[in-house]
Protein backbone atom coordinates (compact mmCIF):
# COMPACT_ATOMS: atom_id res chain seq x y z
CA UNK A 1 0.00 0.00 0.00
CA UNK A 2 1.02 3.57 -0.59
CA UNK A 3 1.53 5.95 1.56
CA UNK A 4 -0.42 8.93 0.91
CA UNK A 5 2.86 11.50 1.39
CA UNK A 6 4.60 9.24 -1.22
CA UNK A 7 1.61 10.22 -3.50
CA UNK A 8 2.28 14.42 -2.63
CA UNK A 9 5.95 13.71 -2.44
CA UNK A 10 5.66 12.89 -6.21
CA UNK A 11 3.56 15.45 -7.14
CA UNK A 12 5.74 18.29 -5.36
CA UNK A 13 8.87 16.21 -7.34
CA UNK A 14 6.77 16.42 -11.16
CA UNK A 15 5.68 20.27 -10.10
CA UNK A 16 8.92 20.89 -9.42
CA UNK A 17 10.60 19.41 -12.47
CA UNK A 18 8.06 21.10 -14.60
CA UNK A 19 9.02 24.90 -12.79
CA UNK A 20 12.78 23.98 -14.46
CA UNK A 21 11.60 23.22 -17.21
CA UNK A 22 9.56 26.44 -17.52
CA UNK A 23 13.15 28.04 -16.61
CA UNK A 24 15.43 26.21 -19.27
CA UNK A 25 12.88 27.45 -22.03
CA UNK A 26 13.48 30.47 -20.87
CA UNK A 27 17.41 30.24 -21.20
CA UNK A 28 17.10 28.92 -24.86
CA UNK A 29 15.31 32.36 -25.87
CA UNK A 30 18.01 33.75 -24.45
CA UNK A 31 20.62 32.45 -26.39
CA UNK A 32 18.52 32.19 -28.96
CA UNK A 33 18.71 35.62 -29.59
CA UNK A 34 22.26 35.68 -30.26
CA UNK A 35 22.11 33.04 -31.99
CA UNK A 36 19.80 34.87 -34.44
CA UNK A 37 22.34 37.87 -34.19
CA UNK A 38 25.06 35.51 -35.46
CA UNK A 39 22.99 34.03 -38.17
CA UNK A 40 22.35 37.14 -39.71
CA UNK A 41 25.54 38.73 -38.83
CA UNK A 42 27.24 35.60 -40.70
CA UNK A 43 24.80 35.64 -43.55
CA UNK A 44 26.23 39.35 -44.00
CA UNK A 45 29.80 39.27 -43.61
CA UNK A 46 30.13 35.27 -44.14
CA UNK A 47 33.87 36.03 -45.39
CA UNK A 48 35.00 37.50 -42.34
CA UNK A 49 33.80 35.35 -40.14
CA UNK A 50 35.55 32.64 -41.88
CA UNK A 51 38.76 34.55 -41.36
CA UNK A 52 38.05 35.83 -37.72
CA UNK A 53 37.12 32.30 -36.74
CA UNK A 54 40.84 31.24 -37.77
CA UNK A 55 41.94 32.48 -34.35
CA UNK A 56 40.04 30.53 -32.17
CA UNK A 57 41.77 26.66 -31.37
CA UNK A 58 39.60 24.16 -32.30
CA UNK A 59 41.43 22.20 -30.18
CA UNK A 60 40.80 23.74 -27.08
CA UNK A 61 37.19 23.78 -28.35
CA UNK A 62 36.59 20.14 -28.83
CA UNK A 63 38.83 19.65 -25.53
CA UNK A 64 36.07 21.31 -23.76
CA UNK A 65 33.08 19.77 -26.09
CA UNK A 66 34.16 16.35 -24.63
CA UNK A 67 34.96 17.63 -20.88
CA UNK A 68 31.10 18.89 -21.03
CA UNK A 69 30.14 15.69 -22.51
CA UNK A 70 31.58 13.68 -20.32
CA UNK A 71 30.33 15.80 -17.19
CA UNK A 72 26.73 15.86 -18.79
CA UNK A 73 27.09 11.47 -18.06
CA UNK A 74 28.28 11.67 -14.95
CA UNK A 75 25.58 14.45 -13.37
CA UNK A 76 22.93 12.35 -15.45
CA UNK A 77 24.61 9.17 -13.82
CA UNK A 78 24.72 10.99 -10.49
CA UNK A 79 20.72 10.88 -10.23
CA UNK A 80 20.85 7.13 -10.97
CA UNK A 81 23.34 6.26 -7.72
CA UNK A 82 20.98 8.26 -5.67
CA UNK A 83 18.00 6.70 -6.78
CA UNK A 84 19.49 3.71 -6.32
CA UNK A 85 20.84 4.69 -2.24
CA UNK A 86 24.81 5.08 -3.52
CA UNK A 87 25.87 7.72 -1.63
CA UNK A 88 29.40 7.79 -1.98
CA UNK A 89 29.00 6.53 -5.46
CA UNK A 90 26.71 9.81 -6.52
CA UNK A 91 29.03 12.06 -4.13
CA UNK A 92 31.79 10.89 -6.64
CA UNK A 93 30.42 11.36 -9.91
CA UNK A 94 28.68 15.13 -8.71
CA UNK A 95 32.28 15.88 -7.80
CA UNK A 96 33.58 14.76 -11.44
CA UNK A 97 31.05 16.87 -12.65
CA UNK A 98 32.78 19.48 -10.79
CA UNK A 99 35.87 18.80 -11.71
CA UNK A 100 35.40 18.79 -15.31
CA UNK A 101 33.92 21.99 -15.13
CA UNK A 102 36.63 23.50 -13.71
CA UNK A 103 38.87 21.96 -16.39
CA UNK A 104 36.63 23.68 -19.00
CA UNK A 105 36.87 26.96 -17.05
CA UNK A 106 40.34 26.45 -16.74
CA UNK A 107 40.58 25.45 -20.39
CA UNK A 108 38.45 29.03 -21.43
CA UNK A 109 40.69 31.06 -18.64
CA UNK A 110 43.64 30.17 -21.03
CA UNK A 111 41.92 30.62 -24.32
CA UNK A 112 41.08 34.08 -23.46
CA UNK A 113 44.65 35.24 -21.94
CA UNK A 114 45.55 34.51 -25.43
CA UNK A 115 43.25 36.14 -27.36
CA UNK A 116 43.90 39.05 -24.85
CA UNK A 117 47.46 38.69 -25.39
CA UNK A 118 46.85 39.62 -28.87
CA UNK A 119 45.31 42.27 -27.53
CA UNK A 120 41.85 40.71 -28.84
CA UNK A 121 39.10 41.56 -26.30
CA UNK A 122 35.62 44.12 -26.84
CA UNK A 123 36.81 47.91 -26.85
CA UNK A 124 40.75 46.89 -27.74
CA UNK A 125 42.65 48.93 -30.39
CA UNK A 126 43.34 45.96 -32.74
CA UNK A 127 40.04 44.76 -32.42
CA UNK A 128 38.18 48.30 -33.40
CA UNK A 129 40.93 48.31 -36.68
CA UNK A 130 39.90 44.54 -37.57
CA UNK A 131 37.47 44.42 -40.51
CA UNK A 132 33.81 45.15 -39.50
CA UNK A 133 32.39 41.54 -40.27
CA UNK A 134 35.60 40.16 -37.68
CA UNK A 135 34.47 42.95 -35.13
CA UNK A 136 31.09 41.74 -35.01
CA UNK A 137 32.43 38.01 -34.81
CA UNK A 138 34.51 38.64 -31.94
CA UNK A 139 31.67 40.47 -30.24
CA UNK A 140 29.65 37.54 -30.60
CA UNK A 141 32.31 35.52 -29.36
CA UNK A 142 33.18 37.06 -26.08
CA UNK A 143 29.59 37.40 -25.08
CA UNK A 144 28.49 34.06 -26.36
CA UNK A 145 31.08 31.96 -24.41
CA UNK A 146 31.40 34.64 -22.29
CA UNK A 147 27.62 34.61 -21.14
CA UNK A 148 27.82 30.84 -21.55
CA UNK A 149 30.41 30.44 -19.06
CA UNK A 150 28.65 32.45 -16.89
CA UNK A 151 26.37 29.61 -16.30
CA UNK A 152 29.06 27.16 -16.23
CA UNK A 153 29.90 29.02 -12.86
CA UNK A 154 26.63 29.05 -11.61
CA UNK A 155 26.55 25.06 -12.26
CA UNK A 156 29.11 24.90 -10.36
CA UNK A 157 27.81 26.20 -7.82
CA UNK A 158 24.69 24.40 -7.97
CA UNK A 159 27.08 21.19 -8.22
CA UNK A 160 28.81 22.00 -4.68
CA UNK A 161 25.61 23.30 -2.46
CA UNK A 162 24.72 19.41 -4.50
CA UNK A 163 27.68 17.72 -2.54
CA UNK A 164 26.89 19.29 0.59
CA UNK A 165 23.37 17.78 0.41
CA UNK A 166 24.43 14.49 -0.65
CA UNK A 167 27.24 14.16 2.46
CA UNK A 168 24.61 15.57 4.99
CA UNK A 169 21.92 13.39 4.12
CA UNK A 170 19.43 16.40 2.97
CA UNK A 171 19.20 14.35 -0.66
CA UNK A 172 18.50 11.19 -0.65
CA UNK A 173 17.16 8.45 -2.22
CA UNK A 174 13.71 9.23 -1.51
CA UNK A 175 14.23 13.64 -1.62
CA UNK A 176 16.46 14.31 -4.99
CA UNK A 177 14.27 17.09 -6.42
CA UNK A 178 17.75 19.81 -6.20
CA UNK A 179 20.30 17.10 -8.00
CA UNK A 180 17.43 16.47 -10.86
CA UNK A 181 16.74 19.63 -11.58
CA UNK A 182 20.54 20.62 -11.00
CA UNK A 183 21.50 18.19 -13.33
CA UNK A 184 18.89 19.09 -15.54
CA UNK A 185 20.55 22.72 -15.76
CA UNK A 186 23.77 21.35 -16.41
CA UNK A 187 22.50 19.62 -19.41
CA UNK A 188 21.38 23.34 -20.94
CA UNK A 189 24.73 24.18 -20.61
CA UNK A 190 26.17 21.53 -22.58
CA UNK A 191 22.79 21.93 -24.95
CA UNK A 192 23.98 25.75 -25.53
CA UNK A 193 27.59 24.62 -25.74
CA UNK A 194 26.55 21.61 -28.32
CA UNK A 195 25.36 24.57 -30.72
CA UNK A 196 28.00 27.26 -29.77
CA UNK A 197 31.20 24.85 -30.88
CA UNK A 198 29.90 24.09 -34.52
CA UNK A 199 28.88 27.87 -35.04
CA UNK A 200 31.62 29.55 -33.59
CA UNK A 201 35.07 26.57 -34.13
CA UNK A 202 34.19 24.54 -36.68
CA UNK A 203 33.46 27.44 -39.50
CA UNK A 204 37.28 27.99 -40.90
CA UNK B 1 -2.93 5.63 -5.93
CA UNK B 2 -1.54 6.27 -9.57
CA UNK B 3 2.02 6.04 -7.93
CA UNK B 4 3.88 5.68 -10.77
CA UNK B 5 7.26 3.80 -10.69
CA UNK B 6 10.10 6.00 -11.13
CA UNK B 7 12.57 4.70 -14.06
CA UNK B 8 16.01 4.64 -13.16
CA UNK B 9 18.48 5.00 -15.92
CA UNK B 10 20.80 2.31 -16.08
CA UNK B 11 24.70 3.41 -16.09
CA UNK B 12 25.45 1.26 -19.28
CA UNK B 13 23.04 2.93 -20.92
CA UNK B 14 24.50 6.03 -19.83
CA UNK B 15 27.48 5.51 -20.85
CA UNK B 16 26.34 4.06 -24.46
CA UNK B 17 24.93 8.14 -24.77
CA UNK B 18 28.55 9.21 -23.96
CA UNK B 19 29.61 7.34 -26.86
CA UNK B 20 27.13 7.98 -29.45
CA UNK B 21 28.10 11.79 -28.52
CA UNK B 22 31.62 11.17 -28.66
CA UNK B 23 30.85 9.67 -32.17
CA UNK B 24 28.84 12.53 -33.31
CA UNK B 25 31.33 15.03 -31.92
CA UNK B 26 34.05 13.19 -34.04
CA UNK B 27 31.90 13.05 -37.27
CA UNK B 28 31.59 17.04 -36.88
CA UNK B 29 34.81 17.86 -35.91
CA UNK B 30 36.04 15.86 -39.55
CA UNK B 31 33.50 16.84 -41.19
CA UNK B 32 35.25 20.69 -41.51
CA UNK B 33 38.02 18.76 -43.36
CA UNK B 34 35.55 17.66 -46.10
CA UNK B 35 35.55 20.66 -48.17
CA UNK B 36 31.49 20.50 -48.28
CA UNK B 37 31.08 24.23 -49.20
CA UNK B 38 27.82 25.99 -49.05
CA UNK B 39 26.21 23.29 -47.01
CA UNK B 40 29.08 22.92 -43.97
CA UNK B 41 26.94 24.70 -41.69
CA UNK B 42 23.70 22.81 -42.79
CA UNK B 43 25.75 19.63 -41.60
CA UNK B 44 27.18 21.12 -38.62
CA UNK B 45 23.55 22.14 -37.46
CA UNK B 46 22.18 18.82 -38.12
CA UNK B 47 24.53 17.04 -36.05
CA UNK B 48 24.26 19.43 -33.51
CA UNK B 49 20.51 18.76 -33.30
CA UNK B 50 20.91 15.33 -33.44
CA UNK B 51 23.45 15.92 -30.34
CA UNK B 52 21.02 17.92 -28.68
CA UNK B 53 17.55 15.71 -29.20
CA UNK B 54 19.96 12.65 -27.97
CA UNK B 55 20.85 14.68 -24.42
CA UNK B 56 16.94 15.59 -24.10
CA UNK B 57 15.75 12.01 -24.78
CA UNK B 58 18.35 10.54 -22.83
CA UNK B 59 20.04 12.32 -20.40
CA UNK B 60 17.43 14.86 -19.41
CA UNK B 61 15.48 11.41 -19.35
CA UNK B 62 12.48 13.19 -21.26
CA UNK B 63 11.84 9.47 -22.67
CA UNK B 64 10.62 8.69 -19.39
CA UNK B 65 8.52 11.73 -18.51
CA UNK B 66 4.95 12.53 -18.62
CA UNK B 67 2.87 12.77 -21.87
CA UNK B 68 2.49 16.37 -20.59
CA UNK B 69 6.04 17.33 -20.13
CA UNK B 70 7.07 15.66 -23.16
CA UNK B 71 4.24 17.42 -25.60
CA UNK B 72 5.28 20.33 -23.71
CA UNK B 73 9.29 20.54 -24.28
CA UNK B 74 8.47 19.58 -27.68
CA UNK B 75 6.29 22.16 -28.90
CA UNK B 76 8.77 24.43 -26.80
CA UNK B 77 11.39 23.06 -29.30
CA UNK B 78 9.34 23.28 -32.23
CA UNK B 79 8.54 27.05 -31.53
CA UNK B 80 11.49 28.04 -30.65
CA UNK B 81 12.77 26.62 -34.32
CA UNK B 82 9.71 28.31 -35.91
CA UNK B 83 10.62 31.82 -34.36
CA UNK B 84 14.79 31.30 -35.34
CA UNK B 85 13.93 30.01 -38.73
CA UNK B 86 11.12 32.70 -39.58
CA UNK B 87 12.77 35.31 -38.44
CA UNK B 88 16.14 34.68 -40.19
CA UNK B 89 14.51 33.91 -43.77
CA UNK B 90 12.23 37.35 -43.14
CA UNK B 91 15.83 38.81 -42.91
CA UNK B 92 17.56 36.87 -45.97
CA UNK B 93 14.12 38.21 -48.06
CA UNK B 94 14.14 41.39 -47.35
Amino acid sequence: MTHPDNNSDHMDSQTGKFGMWIFLFTELFLFGGLFLVYAVFRANYSEDFHKAARELNAFIGTLNTVFLLVSSMTVAMSLTAIQKKQKNLALFLVLTTLFLAALFMLNKYFEWSHKFHFKLYPGSEVLKNLARGELLFFGLYFMMTGLHALHVLVGMVLLSINIVKIQTRRITSQNYLLLENSALYWHLVDLIWIFLFPLLYLIT
Amino acid sequence: MDHEEVHVSSYASLAKVLVALLILTTISVLATGWHLGPITAAVALVIASIKVGTVITYFMHMKFESLFLKLLVTGVFFIFALVIIITFIDYLLR
